[in-house]
C-alpha cells in the first residue's frame, strides 16, 4: 500500500473490498482487477477481494483493517444495499467507525447479473468503485433517531388470515384493531362446506375462532368498515377508517332475525351475494346464522325505507330492542397503531372472461364457490347437488385451471384449485349420483396428506382427464348429447379428442389480487409484484415483511395459498409484528433533510410537495421546518428548494457531485 | 368518409355477390370507397405454405401502394384481412424478415413503413358509420326473419381487435339493424373447411356439413357470413353433402346482403341471385 | 398383425431439427408447451389427423424430424387459427404448421395422397405470372394435375357456378407484372445470397 500517496493528497484512508459472491458477481467481473484497480486510486489505503465479504470471516477482516490501517472510510462493492448495508455498517461500527463513513456499490443487480460481456461488466464495476470512492471522501458522521413504538396493532381484513393474526397478537396482551369490509368476519373460508384433504367441516373450525375474535377483550372488531388513509411511520401509525351505516345499533341487536320475518317483503327475493347469488334474501337480512358479529342489517339498495321513506317499518316495530336507526351515518374513526398486519386475501377469478366455457350463457355451468355453497348443509339447497331447473345431474365436469395457468388472463398457477376441485368431485360424489369428470393440465397436490387425497379420490371411480377443455357448448353430434353441455377436451394420455357430455360444468376459477389491490397498496404505501399481489420483501427470508416497516402481510393477498399455509403465515406475521412492539424502539435511518434556517426564504413551495407531510411553516421565524421523524428522504423538497437551503444526509451536494464526476473520469 | 378498397382475387371471382354488395351498400350509406390502384393477389394461405417471405413481400406491395394514399384499407375478404394485417405485425415484430421484404420492395420502386391500416367491414359498419346511422337507412326490415351469424376463421382470429375471439357479436348487432333475428349458436367461428373442401373433400365436407346442419337445426332460415370462402363452401358443396350426409337445401347470403335488402335496394343490385341454393323462396316469406 | 418395435432411441431424434422449428420466425414460443392440449381439442380437424397438433407441437421439439415432416397433420391444418388464440402460452401454432408444410415441401416428404402441396406450387406460379388468382383455372388445373375422375364428379358445382355467373375462363392480371416479379426475384436473390454464406 503506498502511504505516500495519501499523505500527499491529505485525503481521508479509504479501504475498500469487493465481494466475489461466490460465482454471482466472480463469474462475470474480474473481481482481483478491480481491487488492484482501485488499490491505485488516490486515497486508497487498502484493496482486497474475498469469497464472501458478508461472511463472519470478511466482516472481521473489515473490523481489523479499520483498527489496523486506522481507516476513516470504507468501501464494499458487493450486492444491492437492500440485502447487506446493515451487515457492513455493523462492521464498520465494529471497527470503531461511524457506520455512515461508508458506501455500498451494488456490482451484482447492477453489473454481474445483468451483462454478458465480461470485460464491460469489469469496466463498469472499475467505474462504479471509482464513483464510490470519490464520494464517501465527503460522508459526515450520522446518528440514527430512536422512536417509541405504539404497542397497539392494526389487522386488516378478517378472513381465516386476518381472525389468526388478530387473535394470536391479542392472546400475547396486545390491543387490536380488526376492520372487516364485509358485515361478518370469516372471508372465503366462511363459504366453503369442508375442507381439504381431511374433510373436516369448516364452519367447525372456523367458527370458534370467529367468536374468540368478537368475546376477545384485547380485540375491537369492526364490521362492515375501511381503511381511508393512514399516516405516520413504523411504530406510529394513525389510521382513519369508515364505518359503513348497517341501519341497526351494533350494540343494541342480539341477532334474534325476528325483523327479518316481519320484513314487508314477505318472500326473499333479492340475490344473495353471500351464497353466490344462488339463494335470494330479503332487504333485512344477515349472511348466515353464524355470522359475527350476529347483528342484521339493511340492504341501501332494495329497503323500502331507506329508499322512498315510506314503508310501515314493521322491521323496526317488531325489534324490541329498538335497535333498528334509519338515519344512521356513516362516520369516521382514528386509531394509532404501531404495526399493521394486512389480510386482504383474494378475488376469484370471473368466470365470464372465459368465453368458451359459457358461463352466464348456460345455466349448467357454475363457479367452484356456487359450488360450494351448493354443497353446503346449510347452502340455499341444504346441500342437495341440483341443477338451477331443480333436476339432478347425471354427469358433472370439473375444469381446473379456468384463469390459472394462461397467458391470456392470469399466468400463475393458483395453487389450491387441484385440491379444492378434488374436495368438490369428492363431495359432488357423496351428495348425488353422478358422473363426476376433472379436467386437468397437472395434478398438483404438493401438501401434508394431499397425495393421499389423490388417491382416495381415484379409488372412489372418479374420471381423471389430462386435458385443457377447449369449450362447453350445446352443440350435439351423437343422440346421448342432445339436450346437454358437451365438453370437447384432448385425452393427452390417449392422445386423441374425447366429447363428454355432461350436465353441470364446474369451472376451478382461480385466485387473483383482490379488485381494489392497487388502491390499497398504495394507501400503506407498500409494493404489489406483476401480477397484483402484494409484494413480500424477500420471498424466502422475509415472506410476511413489506418494505414499509411495520407493515405485514398474511395469507393469499400475498399470492394464492391454502387454508393451512395461510394460517402458518399469519402466525408469522403476528410474531414480526410483537417483534417490532417488544422491542419498544425503532432506529430511524438518519438520510433525511433539514432547513438551513439562514438560508431559507420562506416561501413555503416545499410544503405542498411533501408525500409524508413532514415539513410545516414556522409562523414567527417565517421558516419551513423538516420533522425528522416523518420524512423518508424521498429528496423531493432538497430538489425543489429554489434557494438551496434544504439539505439532506447521505445525498449532500459535494456527495453527489463527486460520485458523478467519479463516475464519468477515466 | 373516405376509405381504400382491397377487393382482393375472390370478391373479383366466385364472390362478386359480396363485391356487388358492399360497393351497394357502401353507396347507399355514403361510404366513398376507391379500389387500390393495381393491388395484387394477397398470397391467401396457400403461398405462406411455400414461401414464408415471399407471401410477406406479396402483401407488402399491397401495403405499400396503399401507403401512398389517404385512407384506411378495407379488405372484406377474410383471409385478405387476416395476410394483409399478419404482414404488418410480422414486419413489425421480425427486424430481419423486414429488411429483406422492404429491400425487395425498394428494388421494384415501392416504399414500405407500415403505416396504412387494414380494417373489416363489420369494423367499418359499426364503428365508424354506426348502428344508429344504418338503422335511419334501414326502409324494409327483415321482419321475422331468422338468420345463423357465421363468421368464420379469420375474420376474428387471430388479429381481428374490433370483436371478441370466440363470441364476435358485430355482425349480430347489423343484422338485427336490418330488423332480423339471429340464432343462438356455438359455432360462430368454426371452421368451415378452408381450401380442404377442395383438396380434402372427406375432411373439408364434414366440416361445412356441420355448420349447415346446426345452423338449420336452430332454426335458421339462411346462413349469414362475411366471407366469401366460407359463402363458396358452404353454398357451393351442398350438393355433394347431399350425397354424402343429408340435404340441407340452406340459402347462404353475405351480411352485406342482408344490410342491403333492409335498406331497399334490389336484389340484383346485391348478387342475390349468385346464390347456388337459390335464396328468393326464403326472402320471398319477408 | 405384425409386432412393431415402438421404442424409440436417442439416435432417432435430430437435435438440429428442433433448433431450427424453434429459431424461425412463429416457433419462438414453441419450447413453452405445458401439453394441455387445448390445440387439438378445439381443431376442427384433429380428428382426421395422425398426430394430435399437441402431440406434433412435442415431437417437434424432441427432434423427432421424420414422424413431424411425413406426418398428415400439417396438411390438414386449415388455417383455422382457434388453436393459436386458445394456446394459454401463445404459442403460434398455426404459424408453426406453415412452417412444417414449407419445410415437407423443401425436402419432398409429403403424402402422396393429399394434392395441398400441388395446390400451393400452383397458386405460387399463377401469381408470379399475373399477380392475380383466377380460382376457376386454379381448381382445374390442381384437378388435372392430381385426380382428373375427381374433377368429374365437380362438374355438377361447375354447372352451378357457370349458372350463377360465378365462374370466369379469363385470366386476371394485373398491370405492373414486371414490379412484382422484380420485388419476388430480390427475394430470390437475397435468399440464394444467404446460402451461400
Amino acid at each position: 500500500m503506498s502511504d505516500n500517496k495519501n499523505k500527499q493528497a491529505d485525503l481521508p484512508r479509504v479501504g475498500f473490498y469487493i465481494c466475489h459472491c461466490g460465482s454471482n458477481i466472480a463469474g462475470t467481473i474480474d473481481v482481483v482487477e478491480v481491487s488492484k484497480y482501485v488499490s491505485g486510486l488516490p486515497g486508497v489505503a487498502v484493496s482486497r477481494e474475498y469469497k464472501y465479504m458478508c461472511s463472519d470471516p470478511g466482516q472481521e477482516m473489515i473490523a481489523q483493517d479499520i483498527k489496523d490501517h486506522k481507516l476513516e472510510r470504507l468501501v464494499v462493492a458487493a450486492c444491492s444495499p437492500n440485502l447487506h448495508e446493515e451487515t457492513f455498517r455493523k462492521a464498520a461500527a465494529k471497527g470503531g467507525l461511524n457506520p455512515f463513513f461508508f458506501q455500498m456499490v451494488n456490482i451484482r443487480e447492477h453489473a454481474s447479473w445483468v451483462h454478458t460481456d465480461k470485460g464491460a461488466a469489469t469496466q463498469k464495476a472499475m467505474d462504479l468503485a471509482r464513483a464510490a470512492v470519490a464520494r464517501v471522501r465527503h460522508h459526515q458522521s450520522l446518528e440514527k433517531k430512536r422512536v417509541p413504538v405504539d404497542p397497539n396493532v392494526l389487522v386488516v381484513g378478517g378472513g381465516i388470515a386476518g381472525i389468526h393474526a388478530a387473535l394470536t397478537l391479542a392472546n400475547a396482551g396486545k390491543k387490536v384493531t380488526l376492520v372487516e369490509r364485509e358485515a361478518t368476519i370469516g372471508g372465503h373460508m366462511a363459504l366453503f362446506d369442508k375442507t381439504f384433504p381431511t374433510l373436516d367441516c369448516a364452519a367447525c373450525i372456523l367458527t370458534p375462532k370467529m367468536s374468540a375474535v368478537k368475546s376477545h377483550p384485547n380485540i375491537k372488531l369492526w364490521t362492515y368498515s375501511e381503511v381511508e388513509k393512514v399516516e405516520g411511520y413504523v411504530g406510529n401509525y394513525k389510521v382513519k377508517v369508515k364505518r359503513k351505516p348497517r341501519y341497526v345499533n351494533e350494540d343494541l341487536c342480539v341477532g334474534c332475525m325476528e325483523c327479518i320475518d316481519a320484513c314487508v317483503f314477505k318472500e326473499a327475493k333479492f340475490p344473495d351475494k353471500f351464497n353466490q347469488g344462488l339463494g335470494k334474501r330479503k332487504p333485512v337480512y344477515i349472511d348466515f346464522p353464524q355470522a359475527t358479529p350476529k347483528v342484521v342489517l339493511l340492504d341501501p339498495q332494495t329497503c323500502i325505507q331507506l329508499k322512498t321513506g315510506k314503508c310501515k317499518k314493521s322491521c323496526a316495530e317488531v325489534c324490541d330492542r329498538k335497535a333498528f336507526d334509519f338515519e344512521q351515518k356513516e362516520k369516521f374513526e382514528e386509531i394509532q397503531v404501531g404495526a399493521i398486519v394486512l389480510a386482504t386475501g383474494f378475488k376469484a377469478y370471473d368466470a365470464k372472461r372465459d368465453h368458451q366455457y359459457g358461463y352466464g350463457r348456460y345455466p349448467g355451468v357454475y363457479t367452484a364457490l356456487e359450488i360450494e355453497r351448493l354443497v353446503n348443509a346449510s347452502g340455499p339447497t341444504s346441500g342437495e347437488v341440483v341443477l338451477r331447473d331443480g333436476k339432478k345431474p347425471k354427469a358433472v365436469g370439473i375444469v381446473h385451471c379456468v384463469g390459472s395457468r394462461d397467458a391470456k388472463s392470469n399466468k400463475w398457477c393458483s395453487r389450491v384449485c387441484c385440491m379444492y376441485s378434488l374436495k368438490l368431485a369428492h363431495l359432488i360424489k357423496e351428495h348425488s349420483d353422478a358422473e363426476v369428470y376433472n379436467f386437468y393440465i397437472d395434478m398438483r397436490t404438493p401438501g401434508k396428506g394431499y397425495e393421499e387425497f389423490y388417491d382416495k379420490l381415484l379409488s372412489e371411480g372418479v374420471h381423471f382427464i389430462r386435458g385443457r377443455v377447449s369449450d362447453v357448448t350445446d352443440w350435439a353430434v351423437t343422440p346421448e348429447e342432445e339436450g346437454r353441455l358437451v365438453m370437447r377436451v384432448e385425452d393427452t394420455l390417449a392422445g386423441f379428442v374425447r366429447r363428454i357430455p355432461v350436465d353441470m360444468v364446474v369451472l376451478s376459477t382461480g385466485l387473483e389480487p383482490q379488485h381494489d389491490a392497487q388502491e390499497v397498496r398504495r394507501r400503506f404505501n407498500i409494493g404489489c409484484g406483476s401480477e397484483g399481489f402484494f409484494q413480500e420483501r424477500h420471498p424466502k427470508l422475509a415472506p410476511v415483511n413489506t418494505f414499509t416497516d411495520g407493515i405485514y402481510i398474511a395469507g393469499a393477498c400475498q399470492a394464492p395459498r391454502d387454508i393451512p399455509d395461510t394460517v402458518a403465515q399469519a402466525g408469522a406475521a403476528a410474531a414480526e409484528a410483537l417483534a417490532l412492539i417488544d422491542a419498544g424502539f425503532v432506529e430511524l435511518e438518519p438520510n433525511t433533510s433539514h432547513v438551513i434556517e439562514d438560508e431559507c426564504s420562506g416561501c413555503k413551495s416545499c410544503i405542498p410537495l411533501c408525500p409524508y407531510s413532514a415539513i410545516s411553516f414556522e409562523e414567527n421565524k417565517k421558516k419551513a421546518i423538516i420533522n425528522e421523524v416523518l420524512c423518508k428522504g424521498c429528496g423531493v423538497c432538497a430538489a425543489a428548494c429554489p434557494s438551496g437551503s434544504i439539505r439532506q444526509n447521505l445525498f449532500e451536494d459535494d456527495e453527489i457531485f463527486s460520485e458523478i464526476e467519479g463516475v464519468l473520469a477515466k | 368518409m373516405k376509405y381504400q378498397y382491397f377487393p382482393g382475387c375472390s370478391l373479383k371471382g366466385m364472390g362478386k355477390a359480396y363485391e356487388e354488395s358492399f360497393l351497394a351498400v357502401s353507396r347507399a350509406l355514403g361510404v366513398e370507397v376507391k379500389e387500390l390502384e393495381d393491388w395484387n393477389c394477397c398470397g391467401a394461405t396457400a403461398y405462406m405454405s411455400v414461401d414464408e417471405t415471399k407471401s410477406y413481400a406479396l402483401a407488402g406491395r399491397n401495403l405499400a401502394i396503399a401507403e401512398r394514399n389517404a385512407g384506411d384499407v378495407i379488405a372484406p375478404c377474410s383471409a385478405c384481412y387476416l395476410v394483409l394485417n399478419k404482414t404488418m405485425n410480422g414486419l413489425k415484430e421480425h427486424t430481419e424478415l423486414n429488411r429483406k421484404v422492404t429491400g425487395a420492395l425498394k428494388s421494384a420502386g415501392l416504399d414500405y413503413k407500415g403505416t396504412a391500416k387494414v380494417r373489416h367491414p363489420l369494423d367499418v359498419l359499426v364503428n365508424d358509420v354506426g348502428l344508429e346511422k344504418i338503422k335511419k337507412h334501414v326502409k324494409a326490415p327483415l321482419s321475422g326473419m331468422k338468420f345463423a351469424a357465421y363468421y368464420g376463421c379469420q375474420v376474428v382470429r387471430p388479429y381481428a381487435t374490433f370483436d371478441d375471439q370466440d363470441e364476435p357479436v358485430t355482425m349480430d348487432k347489423l343484422i338485427a339493424a336490418a330488423g332480423a333475428e339471429c340464432v343462438t349458436w356455438p359455432l360462430k367461428t368454426r371452421c368451415c373447411g378452408g381450401s380442404l373442401t377442395g383438396t380434402v373433400p372427406e375432411a373439408g365436407l364434414r366440416l361445412a356439413y356441420i355448420i349447415l346442419k346446426e345452423a338449420k337445426k336452430r332454426g335458421a332460415q339462411a346462413i349469414v357470413t362475411p366471407c366469401p370462402l366460407c359463402q363458396f363452401n358452404l353454398d357451393g358443396y351442398q350438393d355433394q353433402i347431399a350425397a354424402k350426409y343429408e340435404r340441407i337445401d340452406m340459402p347462404v347470403l353475405y351480411f352485406t346482403q342482408v344490410l342491403g335488402l333492409a335498406m331497399g335496394l334490389s336484389a340484383s343490385e346485391l348478387g342475390i341471385k349468385r346464390g347456388i341454393i337459390s335464396a328468393e323462396a326464403v326472402l320471398a316469406g319477408r | 398383425m405384425p409386432l412393431e418395435q415402438k421404442v424409440k432411441y436417442e439416435s432417432d431424434c435430430d437435435k438440429e431439427f428442433a433448433t431450427w422449428v424453434t429459431s424461425q420466425t412463429g416457433g419462438e414460443n414453441l419450447r413453452h408447451c405445458i401439453q394441455c392440449g387445448i390445440c387439438s381439442a378445439t381443431c376442427p380437424l384433429s380428428l382426421y389427423m395422425d398426430y394430435t397438433p399437441r402431440r406434433l407441437i412435442n415431437l417437434a421439439r424432441e427432434g423427432f424430424k421424420k414422424e413431424v415432416l411425413s406426418s398428415f397433420t400439417i396438411w390438414l391444418c386449415a388455417s383455422c387459427y382457434a388453436c393459436r388464440s386458445e394456446c394459454p402460452k401463445e404459442i403460434k401454432v398455426t404459424d408453426i404448421m406453415y412452417m412444417l408444410k414449407r419445410k415437407a415441401i423443401e425436402e419432398g416428404v409429403f403424402p402422396r395422397r393429399f394434392p395441398i402441396p400441388v395446390l400451393a406450387r400452383e397458386f405460387s406460379r399463377m401469381i408470379f405470372m399475373f399477380g392475380r388468382i383466377n380460382e376457376t383455372l386454379l381448381v382445374t388445373d390442381l384437378f388435372l394435375r392430381t385426380n382428373w375422375f375427381k374433377f368429374l364428379t365437380m362438374t355438377g358445382l361447375g354447372f352451378n357456378l357457370m349458372r350463377t355467373g360465378r365462374l370466369s375462363l379469363m385470366p386476371d392480371s394485373i398491370k405492373r407484372r414486371g414490379e412484382l416479379r422484380k420485388v419476388l426475384d430480390a427475394i430470390d436473390a437475397e435468399e440464394k445470397k444467404e446460402e451461400v454464406k
